[in-house]
């Protein structure tokens, strides 16, 4: 004989099993409709792999496991899918959630399925997946998935395998039932998990001593296979799985933790049967025994059911009377929960419909004060303190609730059941854990709002210090601009003369440039091939141009004699510019008069002519527009220019006469035309030594003004500016006049000069120097007079 | 020196007293620099029994100064979202005594769901969103991160065609518990005047 532990604790209500058992396990038959909800389970509910209006066989499965902690639902028979919707599911809330409904056809077909013939050549993993694709689930009560509980690690070594009978709630025969009719599938199923776990110590199955019937036909299916059958004292709540495995073992299972912490695997008699179903025949989960009890009930009985059966058939099957029921329980009177409607399915973990009367079960007398009598710690089976707890759990302290171990409470209702003063003290251990698992939620949730709060606010803060940072580089950078002005204001006089040198160098540059422009938009012509100017094109353009300067030279010289009126200081400055425009407009003609006659020329086919090759004519264009722009080139230039001209005419000229007397010889037909190109030729040769006389007669009369202009005139006249106000910086008053009277002595020297020189020339601005001059000699006089 | 003190009892006793006055105070500074908390530690346990909504119904702009400013003195029962278990707690830890929430009822727990349709993506939702729930972008239209509203609803008053509604989290099998009994009734006619304490104070 073994040893029996005890547990602390525990109760004897009264058992009231025997009228459940009057009659053999029934087939319950195929009702009209299945509801197979897809969490029938503890874990992640099954997802569905089948539509409405599909036809599905006995033994199909309708839904996979998602994920490890999950198990699939299959159908318990042969039907089409009605609908994949919410219904009311066997749970204490009496709340919906999704369920595959089957209209059944009663034809019960079976899936074409196929057992192993023998487990032991499988392995371990094989077989444990056969009874996770065959939705085994804990039939006990918990209903959690076996396949997982089976999935056992090597480090952690399983000494005994445990099949749990004890069934100690009252009212509930389905296990008894199940060993006395079934012994055999018992014990095969208990050496299959014995293989899968091979436990090395021992197999038991313990079964309390209320079922001898049950007890002798296990222990006779037993014989020869090792595995004992252990019975021990009938107490309330030995059939939990931490209390049984106490009593058979003497072991604890550590709070939090699980059995096979402390080397243990315990599984129900019913799950047993269903591994033996499922490995021996291929038979997924598809159907239960569940007990139909209760003294509304005519005809308590044990009920072979499929999954999903509706409560409301069952109890019709039994003769329930509505009117003497005080209330519907699933599960026994001790840990079940009273059901709302009748149309809820039996699942994988129904054991039990109890139908009471009034008489049986009255309804709990109102609860009064707690006497701290005790007797609820000494039933407890875990030992804790349930009255304490009590107070803990009114006043709302959690975290006193936690130090006496609350979620050790296994909920069997023993404290309440022997509470004299009827204090329903479960419920209230039951509510305290879903406010601290609340709690505890709301915690996660409200630290992780924080968290988010906080980062939000850092990120806001931040854009902020970045705008704040760009206005700050903004005003500084404005600051900068502001100071900087302030300084230019300071050295604004070298600035602006800076500034002159800079203009003046680009106007120089600019000045260069149009005959360059001009040369190469010519070359770009000739390399295009186009000659995009027709002659008679040339010839207007060339009017207008000469048109304009006549116009420009009227009003220039309208200008200089107002100017001279007035006596103003630009009478000079506009007796050049008229000057200039007469230079330019002589220049315009004389290449209008060249265009001309090359014209003629170029009208005739004669292909050696060089005055058509349209490069040549645009550079002596261009050329002749630097003569016309003329300011900036010296006089040098000038002359040299002029000279070049003439000789290269006078070659031309040679070659053209050449050509002719060619011509005459061979008394070709365009002797007439190389006739006139002598003459213009001649002419033109004519018009270019009179130019370069001309320009030599002035040479003498503007030699000193033009050579002080020639000679870079801003460069040297801020080099005069410069020297002057350097000079001025550091003398005093006196020296200043003394220094004013020399420049203006200078001046005057310069002037008389001038003078001389254009009486010489006979030029119009003998008049304008002497009257400069005689302002001179004025402003002189001045100065002597303030210095004396 | 030493004989001039152990002539005058007076002296001598004052000259140790003032000793001793300047080791202490000596090492009292050196520990007040020593030993300095950063932050204010009252006001950070305050702030984690707040339930971090950051509605601003107490009238601060966020839990975290709504915890300073009860560590400075403030009422403890301007936080409609943690109610009577938040006040009570609050309570616990600054030693005063429990006062009646200051608003009419508890804020039920609830989430913000815009009417999509109707939402036209101006974002103003979203920048009120005081922990980034709000998804969408300018003239897209936004949706609520559902499990990371705090049920606040800073969101609903900006939002211009109003199709932010305020649902009130239902109960699913998940979130689904047993509810506390109700506390037994009171049998002795005696008890009966006082039906506020036949509770926990019992």
């Amino acid at each position: 004989m073994r040893k029996i532990w005890d547990i602390h604790g525990g109760i004897h209500p009264a058992e009231n099993k025997h009228q459940s058992l009057l009659n053999p396990i029934e087939n319950a038959g195929i009702p009209a409709q299945l509801i197979l909800p897809l969490a029938q389970h503890i874990g992640a509910p099954a997802s569905p792999i089948v539509n409405v209006g599909d036809r599905v066989l006995k033994g199909q499965m309708i839904a996979e496991a998602k994920g490890f902690v999950s198990a699939p639902v299959h159908a318990p028979t042969s039907g089409t899918i009605a609908a994949i919707e919410s219904r009311v599911i066997p749970h204490p809330s009496g709340m919906t959630a999704s369920c595959i409904v089957i209209d059944t056809d009663g034809k019960d077909e079976w899936i074409t399925h196929q057992g192993v013939k023998d487990y032991t050549q499988l392995s371990k993993l094989e077989l444990v997946d056969r009874i996770r694709q065959a939705g085994i689930a804990g039939m006990g009560g918990a209903g959690f998935p076996a396949a997982v509980k089976l999935s056992t690690r090597d480090d952690k070594p399983i000494e005994t395998l445990i099949l749990n009978g004890t069934e100690c709630e009252p009212y509930i025969t389905a296990d008894d039932i199940l060993m006395r009719e079934r012994a055999a599938e018992i014990i095969a199923g208990a050496e299959i998990l014995r293989h899968i776990i091979k436990p090395n110590k021992e197999t038991l199955i313990g079964v309390e001593d209320n079922k001898p019937e049950g007890i002798a036909a296990l222990k006779k299916a037993a014989e020869g296979t090792g595995i004992e059958i252990v019975v021990f004292p009938t107490k309330y709540p030995s059939g939990g799985e931490k209390q049984l495995i106490q009593i058979l073992t003497g072991k604890e299972v550590p709070a939090g933790g699980l059995p096979s912490d402390v080397g243990i695997v315990c599984q129900n008699i019913g799950t047993a049967t269903a591994i033996y179903r499922a490995i021996q025949f291929g038979e997924p989960l598809i159907s239960r025994i569940t007990t139909i009890t209760g003294e509304a009930c005519e005809r308590p009985q044990n009920y072979e059911v499929l999954l999903g059966t509706p409560v409301q058939y069952l109890l019709n099957k039994s003769g329930f009377n509505k009117e003497n029921c005080i209330r519907l329980i699933m599960g026994g009177p001790m840990m079940g929960y009273t059901l709302q409607d009748t149309a809820v399915p039996i699942v994988k973990t129904s054991n039990c419909v109890l139908a009471p009367t009034v008489a049986e079960l009255p309804p709990p007398p109102p609860a009064q004060a707690c006497i701290r009598c005790g007797m609820c710690a000494e039933a407890c089976p875990v030992s804790l303190l349930p009255q304490q707890m009590y107070w803990f759990a009114r006043a709302q302290e959690h975290e006193k609730l936690e130090n006496h171990q609350l979620f050790d409470c296994i909920e069997c209702g023993a404290c309440s059941f022997v509470c004299p003063s009827n204090i329903p003290l479960v419920q209230y251990y039951r509510a305290s854990k879903a406010e601290i698992r609340q709690a505890q939620q709301d915690k996660i949730k409200s630290e992780r709002s924080k968290e988010r709060f906080e980062a939000r606010t850092a990120r806001l803060e931040q854009e902020e210090a970045e705008k704040e940072a760009k206005r700050a580089a903004r005003m500084e950078a404005a600051k900068a601009k502001a100071a900087a002005a302030a300084n230019a204001a300071e050295t604004s006089k070298t600035d602006i003369i800076q500034a002159a040198i800079e203009r003046s160098k680009a106007k120089q540059a600019e000045s260069a440039d149009p005959a360059q422009a001009a040369i190469a938009r010519a070359q770009a012509k000739r390399d295009g091939g186009a000659e995009e100017e027709s002659p008679q094109e040339k010839t207007e353009r060339l009017q207008k141009l000469l048109a304009g300067a006549e116009k420009r030279l009227v009003a220039a010289k309208e200008k200089l004699a107002l100017a001279q009126e007035q006596q103003s200081d630009n009478a000079d400055a506009f007796a050049t510019a008229v000057s200039k425009t007469e230079e330019k407009l002589a220049s315009i003609k004389q290449e209008l008069a060249a265009h001309e006659a090359t014209l003629a020329p170029a009208k005739t086919p004669a292909p050696s002519t060089d005055s058509t090759d349209p490069a040549q004519a645009a550079i002596a264009r261009a050329l002749a527009k630097r003569a016309g722009a003329g300011a900036d080139e010296s006089t040098e230039d000038k002359t040299t220019r002029l000279q070049n001209a003439i000789a290269t005419t006078e070659k031309r000229l040679v070659a053209a006469q050449q050509k002719l007397t060619l011509a005459q010889e061979q008394n070709d037909a365009n002797v007439g035309a190389f006739a006139t190109g002598v003459e213009k030729t001649q002419a033109k040769l004519d018009a270019a030594k009179k130019e370069l006389a001309d320009h030599q007669a002035t040479l003498g009369a503007n030699d000193t003004a033009e050579q002080v202009a020639s000679d870079d005139p801003v460069q040297a006249a801020i080099e005069r500016a410069k020297a002057a106000r350097e000079a001025q910086a550091n003398m005093s008053e006196a020296d200043k006049i003394k220094q004013n009277i020399e420049s203006l002595e200078n001046r005057i020297a310069k002037s008389k000069e001038k003078l001389e020189a254009a009486r010489a020339a006979g030029d119009d601005k003998a008049d304008i120097l002497a009257d400069s001059l005689a302002k001179l000699e004025e402003k002189l006089a001045a100065a002597q007079q303030q210095l004396s | 020196m030493i004989e001039l003190i152990a002539q005058n009892p007076f002296l001598a006793s004052l000259l140790a007293l003032v000793g001793l006055g300047l080791v202490f105070g000596a090492l009292l500074g050196f520990a007040a620099v020593k030993f300095k908390t950063e932050g204010d530690p009252i006001a950070d346990q305050i702030e984690s029994l707040l339930p971090q909504t950051q509605c601003g119904q107490c009238g601060y702009p966020g839990c975290r100064p709504y915890a300073q400013a009860i560590a400075d003195g403030d009422d403890i029962n301007k936080c409609p979202p943690g109610g009577e278990a938040t006040i009570s707690a609050l309570a616990d830890l600054l030693g005063v005594e429990a006062k009646p929430l200051d608003a009419a009822e508890e804020a039920v727990p609830s989430v913000a769901f815009i009417r999509e349709a109707e939402c036209i993506g101006c974002t103003k939702c979203i920048q009120a969103c005081p922990v980034d729930a709000i998804l969408g972008s300018a003239k897209h239209m936004h949706t609520v991160i559902a499990s990371e509203c705090t049920g606040c609803d800073l969101c609903v008053e900006p939002c211009p065609v109003d199709c932010i509604d305020m649902l009130p989290i239902e109960t699913s099998l998940q979130t689904w518990h047993w509810d506390k009994p109700k506390p037994p009734e009171d049998l002795i006619a005696s008890d009966r005047g006082t039906p506020q304490q036949s509770g926990a104070n019992a």
